[in-house]
C-alpha cells in the first residue's frame, strides 16, 4: 500500500503543522486518509465531515493551498510520497486542527431578503414556467461548502470588508431571489446597496472552486452587477426614471 | 478583533501553500495585453508613416477611416477612433478579471495573498468608472457594423470589381472574431434579456430569451473570443502594413495592385 506524506494543522490559533505518515488504498480520498490517522495515529484531531459524498459542505479545507472538499479529493492526484498540507480554511475564525468556525456566514444569510412572490389570479394558482425557473435552479445546487467564501480575495485579505460584503455564496443567494420569476420586490432593493457587489472585482475564484460548478461569477455576480448599474449608474435610465416615473 | 485573529492567523500560514505553477497564467496574459498594448500603440502613432491601407483593404485598427483635411499629416486618424475599441476592451469584465489579477495582484492567483494593504474593489474612483462598459458596448456595436461592411467592401476592387484575396479572407474574419467577442458581452446579455424576471410572459420576452440563450453561447467562451480577436486584429493589422509597404504580396484575383 502507498503512503501518504501528511503535513496536517493542529492546534488552534497558536498550534502549526505536523507530519504523519498514513498508508492508503486504491480509489481513497483525502478525507479517508484523515479518518485512517484519526484511527492510528491522532485520536484528538478534529475534522468535520457528515456525507463524504461531496453533498453536505462539511469538509472543506485547504490541501495544498487548493480550498476544496476533502470527501471529493482523491489520492491518486497526488504523485507517491509528495507533501500534502491540510489545512483548514483561512478566511474564517479557527476552532481546532481543521475545525473553522463558519457562522458569520449564517449571520450574512439573514441579511438576504426572502422572496416576495406574486399573489396568483384570483381562483388560480401560482404557476411558473419552466423557462423562466431554469435560470435559477442552477443557484439551488449551492452546498454551503462555504469555499468560494473562504477564496475570496475580499475578505481572505482584507478581513476588514467582512461586514461590508455579503461574499460569492451570498450572491448566489440573492441572485436566486432577485431572479425569481415570481419576485416582486423592487430592482434596487436587491442590488443597490448593504450586500457589497461592488467590492467584487470578477476575478472569478469563486468560480474556479465551486465543487458544483455553479458560475457563480457568470449568472449570479455580473448579471447582479449590471442590474446595479441600471439602478445606479446608468444616465438613459435615470432620464428615463424622471421622465416616467419609476419602472 | 475576530478581523484581528484572522489576520494574525494568515501571517502564521504564510502567503501561499499552492504548489502549482500558479504564476504562469497571470504572468502569460499579462504578457500577451501588454504585448498587444505595445503593438498597437506602435501601429497607431506610426500610422501616417507606414501605409495601411492598400488596394480594397483597410487596416481595422483605422476602421471607420476618418481623415478630414483639417487634420496634420503627422496626426494618426487611429487616435479618433481607438477610444472606442480601447474603452471596450478595458471596461470588459473579462479584461478587468486579467489585468486585476496580472497587473494589480488582486489576487495574482486563487488562494495567493495579495500584496495591497487595503481593497476597495469597485467601490471608489477610478474604479467605480468601470460601470461604463454598457455604453461602450452599444459603440462598439457600431464598429461591428463597419468592420463588416469594410470586410464585404475588402472584395470590392474599386476600377476592377469583385474578387477575392488573402487580405479579404482575413478582414473577414477578423470581423467574425470581434463579432463574436462582443455578442458574448456580459452587458449584451443583460440588455438583451438578462434584466427579466420572467422570459415567458409576453411573446417579445420569449424573442429576447431567445436571443439571450444565443449570446450565452458566445459569453460562456468570452474568454477566448476576447483573445482570439484581440490577437487577430493585431495580425490583420500587421498583414494588411506588410502587403501595402510591399514587403510581402497579397494573393488575390485583382490586377492593379
Ligand atoms: S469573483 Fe468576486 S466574489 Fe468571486 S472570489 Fe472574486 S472577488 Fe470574490
Ligand atoms: S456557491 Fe459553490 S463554493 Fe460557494 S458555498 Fe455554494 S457550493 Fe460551495
Ligand atoms: S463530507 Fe459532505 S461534502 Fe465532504
Ligand atoms: S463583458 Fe467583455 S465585452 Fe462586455
Amino acid at each position: 500500500m502507498p503512503t501518504a506524506n501528511l503535513k496536517v494543522w493542529r492546534g488552534d490559533d497558536s498550534g502549526d503543522y505536523q507530519n504523519y505518515q498514513v498508508e492508503y488504498g486504491h480509489g481513497e480520498v483525502v478525507l479517508d486518509v484523515i479518518h485512517k490517522l484519526q484511527a492510528t495515529q491522532a485520536g484528538d484531531l478534529a475534522v468535520r465531515w457528515n456525507c463524504k459524498a461531496g453533498k453536505c459542505g462539511s469538509c472543506s479545507a485547504e490541501i495544498n493551498g487548493h480550498p476544496r472538499l476533502q470527501c471529493m479529493t482523491r489520492m491518486e492526484i497526488f504523485e507517491e510520497g509528495e507533501e500534502i498540507v491540510i489545512a483548514p480554511l483561512k478566511t474564517y475564525k479557527l476552532i481546532r486542527d481543521l475545525v473553522t468556525d463558519v457562522s458569520v456566514n449564517f449571520e450574512k444569510a439573514k441579511t438576504i431578503p426572502f422572496v416576495d412572490l406574486e399573489k396568483p389570479a384570483p381562483g388560480d394558482v401560482r404557476r411558473m414556467a419552466q423557462m423562466d425557473i431554469d435560470r435559477v435552479q442552477e443557484f439551488h445546487k449551492c452546498i454551503e461548502c462555504f469555499i468560494c467564501m473562504d477564496v475570496c480575495h475580499v475578505i481572505r485579505d482584507h478581513p476588514d470588508n467582512m461586514d461590508k460584503f455579503v461574499g460569492p455564496r451570498y450572491f448566489v443567494q440573492l441572485a436566486m431571489v432577485a431572479m425569481h420569476p415570481l419576485d416582486q420586490h423592487p430592482k434596487r432593493e436587491m442590488v443597490a446597496y448593504g450586500f457589497g457587489l461592488e467590492y467584487c472585482n470578477i476575478t472569478k475564484c469563486c468560480t474556479e472552486v465551486c465543487p458544483e460548478g455553479i458560475h457563480i461569477t457568470d449568472n449570479a455576480i455580473i448579471p447582479l452587477k449590471e442590474r446595479r448599474v441600471d439602478e445606479l449608474y446608468d444616465p438613459l435610465r435615470m432620464i428615463g426614471r424622471a421622465l416616467f416615473g419609476k419602472k | 478583533m475576530v478581523a484581528d485573529a484572522m489576520s494574525a492567523l494568515q501571517r502564521r500560514y504564510g502567503k501561499t501553500h499552492r504548489k502549482d505553477r500558479w504564476w504562469v497564467e497571470p504572468l502569460l496574459s499579462g504578457g500577451g495585453l501588454a504585448a498587444f498594448l505595445l503593438y498597437s500603440t506602435v501601429a497607431v502613432v506610426v500610422g501616417p508613416n507606414w501605409s495601411y491601407e492598400v488596394g480594397p483593404y483597410l487596416s481595422p485598427m483605422f476602421e471607420p477611416l476618418i481623415r478630414p483635411d483639417w487634420l496634420p499629416r503627422w496626426f494618426s486618424p487611429g487616435f479618433l477612433i481607438l477610444w472606442a475599441p480601447a474603452g471596450f476592451r478595458t471596461t470588459c469584465y473579462y479584461y478587468r478579471r486579467t489585468y486585476y489579477r496580472s497587473y494589480f495582484l488582486s489576487p495574482p492567483a486563487c488562494a495567493v495573498a495579495e500584496p495591497a494593504a487595503t481593497y476597495s474593489g469597485e467601490s471608489k474612483f477610478p474604479l467605480i468608472l468601470q460601470n461604463v462598459h454598457r455604453y461602450f458596448m452599444y459603440v462598439a456595436l457600431v464598429f461591428n457594423v463597419l468592420l463588416w461592411v469594410g470586410a464585404v467592401k475588402s472584395y470590392w476592387m474599386p476600377g476592377e470589381g469583385l474578387g477575392i484575396g488573402v487580405g479579404s479572407i482575413v478582414m473577414t474574419l477578423n470581423a467574425f472574431f470581434l463579432m463574436m467577442y462582443s455578442l458574448g458581452c456580459h452587458s449584451l446579455r443583460h440588455w438583451v434579456a438578462g434584466g427579466l424576471n420572467s422570459f415567458s410572459r409576453t411573446p417579445i420576452r420569449r424573442l429576447r430569451r431567445k436571443a439571450w440563450e444565443i449570446f450565452t453561447i458566445a459569453n460562456e467562451k468570452h474568454r477566448m473570443w476576447a483573445w482570439t480577436s484581440m490577437i487577430f486584429v493585431g495580425l490583420t493589422d500587421l498583414y494588411i502594413r506588410l502587403v501595402a509597404n510591399g514587403v510581402i504580396t497579397d494573393i488575390h484575383t485583382w490586377k492593379s495592385f
